[in-house]
């Protein structure tokens, strides 16, 4: 059983059986002393306009994943791998790191690490926003496939690997392989790249990504400059199987 | 394979004829192999075709029954029962899979297949009370529409995937190797890439699409099933069970696929018969046999094969390739086309290719419209039926009531190698090659 020390603004203490359409209630949920799977269990039951703070989180594993309604969901600490995972909707924030595959396969709605977040983040991603403050690990956004992700630090190596599509942005520096095997997605970096991945180049900046880029930055909360960045995107090189390319992967 | 020249020498002459003549085909070099190096020669790619392995391997056909005898009893074989339902995933799963029958349908992809045969699979499925899976794409709505029972395929490309359909789904499966190719990733050729497939994967239309070999987060496996490709089942298994799977599913390196490097389906992974008993060990070691479920595939073509497969510690089957050709691959029918596509019925396994004429590995609307699902449906339901009852005619000659109760004492070897891999004695002795 969660142990629920709210409604902290309802007055309505029969919520099983009068549930609004739209809530207003802050739910506070301790992990110190209830399992995960009873946090994610009411995520899954709650409505929309909620708002949970998870405390103690203690760098446990899947906290808030497959969350389907538009509530606010603060995690005050460390959250461990697979934080967020499936989102479908609502707002995640994570005031702390996050470790190995922070919401992976997102569909939409957001995911806001506060800290650093470890490898492949956002991974298969299909849609939504996801902004890591700090660092994020090796294979960042790999085979993401529509996920928009902002990142204020560095990403590791072999990051963007297959990514179909979506955009991933990068205030900091990106390390080795960028972009290997690249679809359609779209890499803006402001930092250094170590490396590009097979199939990765640099792209011209036009007038529209400049666009695209000062809108994800602001969505993230940033305040970075779009002409500082750099665009890399697929050479469509390696779309066909081809005996001239084998040396290529 | 496609054969892209006309064969120089034996132009319609049968291989005695050639043999009187003294010609003799080396066994290292044969007609095959010889092809094999001058379509590499000549085009610089390796060869991508489906189907599965097509080499000799130490098979069911290597087992036989013993049936009833003086010191075991036969049940009747009109009269008395023997049931044949399965539950799946009675461990953790608070609705696990109820089949009418063991014999379940593997996950073959939109894209590699029409939605007119997806839709034909799940139609045949259900009559039966047995399960479809999805595949790499993800779930259309006419398997979802057409399958009681369906099982999602959570696989590492995560094509199509989302929580939705994850919902509607009756179990997951998660995806962690395929016995046709243990340790690579799938690949659709851009023929089969049309607007639909493309959407679906969100990639773009045409292109040769190439699918993870590994998760790219690699999930701690936690849901319902987990596939595995045989190579090392025994730790793989224990490692499923570990992880709180209720089902392992054990694909064989028999196991058909829908396009991948043919040195690849021939050269990596191990036998179906020789995946069981390893998975089966692991299972009881942990002390879960029979409480987590062990579905084999890879090669299941006949009820013999289905009850030497569960004699042996499986809970169910799947099939692949054999649904397919319920369903009317390589219909003789077809005949002149195949042969305009340089290939044969009883030969086809260019499932790659999007150009079956049979209408059920291709994406082209016109041949796709060949395949009635309902008529395809019915006949994939006939062979379950018989695939069924030819296993229940076995088990009753074995005495059991059910078939889940056959087992290993039921089964001798005929080879050596199968009954070292089988782990069941050679006929007529009590000798097992390697048991202690
Ligand atoms: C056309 C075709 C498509 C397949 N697609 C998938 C797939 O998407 N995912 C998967 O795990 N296995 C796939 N498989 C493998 C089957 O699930 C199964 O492991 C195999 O067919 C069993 O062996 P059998 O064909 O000898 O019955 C496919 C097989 C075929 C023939």
């Amino acid at each position: 059983m969660v142990t629920l020390t709210a409604p902290e603004t309802s007055t309505d203490t029969n919520v099983e059986t009068t549930l609004p359409a739209v809530s207003t209630d802050s739910f506070s949920v301790d992990l110190a002393g209830s399992p995960v799977r009873d946090l994610n269990q009411e995520l899954h039951n709650a409505i929309d306009g909620q708002a949970w703070t998870v405390t103690s989180p203690g760098g446990k594993h899947s906290l808030a994943v497959g969350i389907n309604a538009d509530v606010t969901v603060t995690v005050e600490g460390h959250a461990g791998s697979y934080a967020a995972g499936m989102h479908q909707k609502g707002d995640v924030t994570i005031n702390g790191n996050a470790g190995v595959g922070l919401a992976e396969n997102i569909m939409s709605g957001t995911v806001h690490v506060k800290g650093d977040a470890s490898q492949s983040a956002a991974a298969t991603g299909h849609g939504g926003l996801v902004v890591i403050d700090g660092n994020a690990g090796a294979r960042c956004g790999i085979s993401m496939k529509g996920v928009d992700i902002v990142v204020g630090g560095n990403i590791g190596h072999m990051s963007a690997f297959m990514a179909q599509a979506g955009r991933l942005v990068v205030c900091g520096d990106a390390g080795e392989a960028l972009g290997d095997s690249i679809y359609e997605a779209r890499i803006y970096v402001k930092g250094t790249v170590a490396s590009l991945g097979a199939d990765c180049i640099e792209k011209p900046m036009k007038a529209e990504h400049l666009a695209e880029l000062g809108e994800l930055l602001a969505a993230a909360g940033r305040t970075d400059n779009p002409s500082d960045f750099k665009r890399y995107g697929s050479a469509r090189n390696l779309y066909h199987f081809h005996v001239d390319n084998s040396t290529s992967y | 394979m496609t054969i892209t020249s006309e064969p120089l020498t034996t132009q319609g002459a049968a291989p005695r004829d050639l043999a009187a003549l003294g010609l003799r085909e080396s066994a290292t070099f044969d007609r095959a192999t010889i092809a094999d190096i001058q379509r590499a020669a000549a085009t610089g790619v390796y060869d991508i075709r489906g189907w599965g392995a097509k080499r000799q391997l130490p098979h069911f056909d290597d087992l036989l029954f013993l049936g009833a005898s003086v010191s075991r009893y036969p049940l009747e074989g009109y009269r008395e029962k023997c049931d044949t339902d399965v539950v799946l995933g009675d461990r953790h799963a608070t609705r696990p899979l109820h089949l009418q029958t063991p014999v379940t349908i593997a996950g073959m992809s939109f894209g590699a297949l029409s939605a007119n045969a997806k839709e034909a699979l799940g139609r045949g499925a259900s009559e039966v009370g047995t399960s479809t899976t999805t595949g790499d794409g993800g779930m259309t709505p006419e398997e979802r529409g057409q399958s009681k029972h369906l099982v999602y395929q959570y696989l590492p490309s995560r094509y199509g995937m989302n929580p939705d359909d994850l919902r509607k789904a009756d179990a997951i499966e998660i995806v962690l190797g395929q016995g046709a190719k243990p340790g690579g990733g799938g690949m659709l050729l851009g023929q089969k890439i049309t607007e639909r497939v493309a959407g679906m994967r969100t990639l773009p239309v045409g292109i040769d699409q190439r699918s993870a070999s590994r998760h790219p987060d690699w999930t701690g496996p936690d849901d319902l099933e987990i596939k595995i490709g045989a190579s090392r089942p025994y730790y793989d298994t224990a490692l499923a069970v570990k992880s709180g799977a209720d089902v392992v599913v054990v694909d064989g390196m028999q196991g058909g696929t829908a396009a991948t490097q043919q040195v690849f389906i021939e050269n990596v992974g191990i036998p179906t018969l020789a995946a069981i008993p390893q998975a089966v060990q692991a299972l009881q070691e942990l002390g879960v046999h029979r409480k987590v479920q062990l579905i084999v595939s890879g090669g299941i073509r006949t009820g013999a094969d289905v009850a030497k497969a569960m004699a042996l510690g499986a809970d169910a089957v799947a099939i692949g390739t054999a649904a397919l050709i319920a369903l009317g691959d390589n219909d003789p029918r077809y005949a002149a086309e195949y042969s305009a596509l340089g290939s044969a019925a009883g030969f086809y396994d260019d499932f790659q290719d999007g150009r079956d004429p049979a209408g059920i590995t291709t994406q082209d609307t016109e041949l796709a419209s060949r395949l009635d699902p309902v008529a395809a449906g019915r006949r994939l339901a006939n062979y379950l039926r018989v695939l069924t009852m030819e296993a229940q005619t076995i088990a009753r000659a074995c005495g059991k009531s059910h078939l889940h109760n056959l087992e290993p004492e039921d089964l001798v070897a005929l080879t050596i190698e199968a009954s070292a891999m089988a782990r069941v004695p050679l006929a007529g002795t009590s000798w097992i090659p390697g048991a202690r």
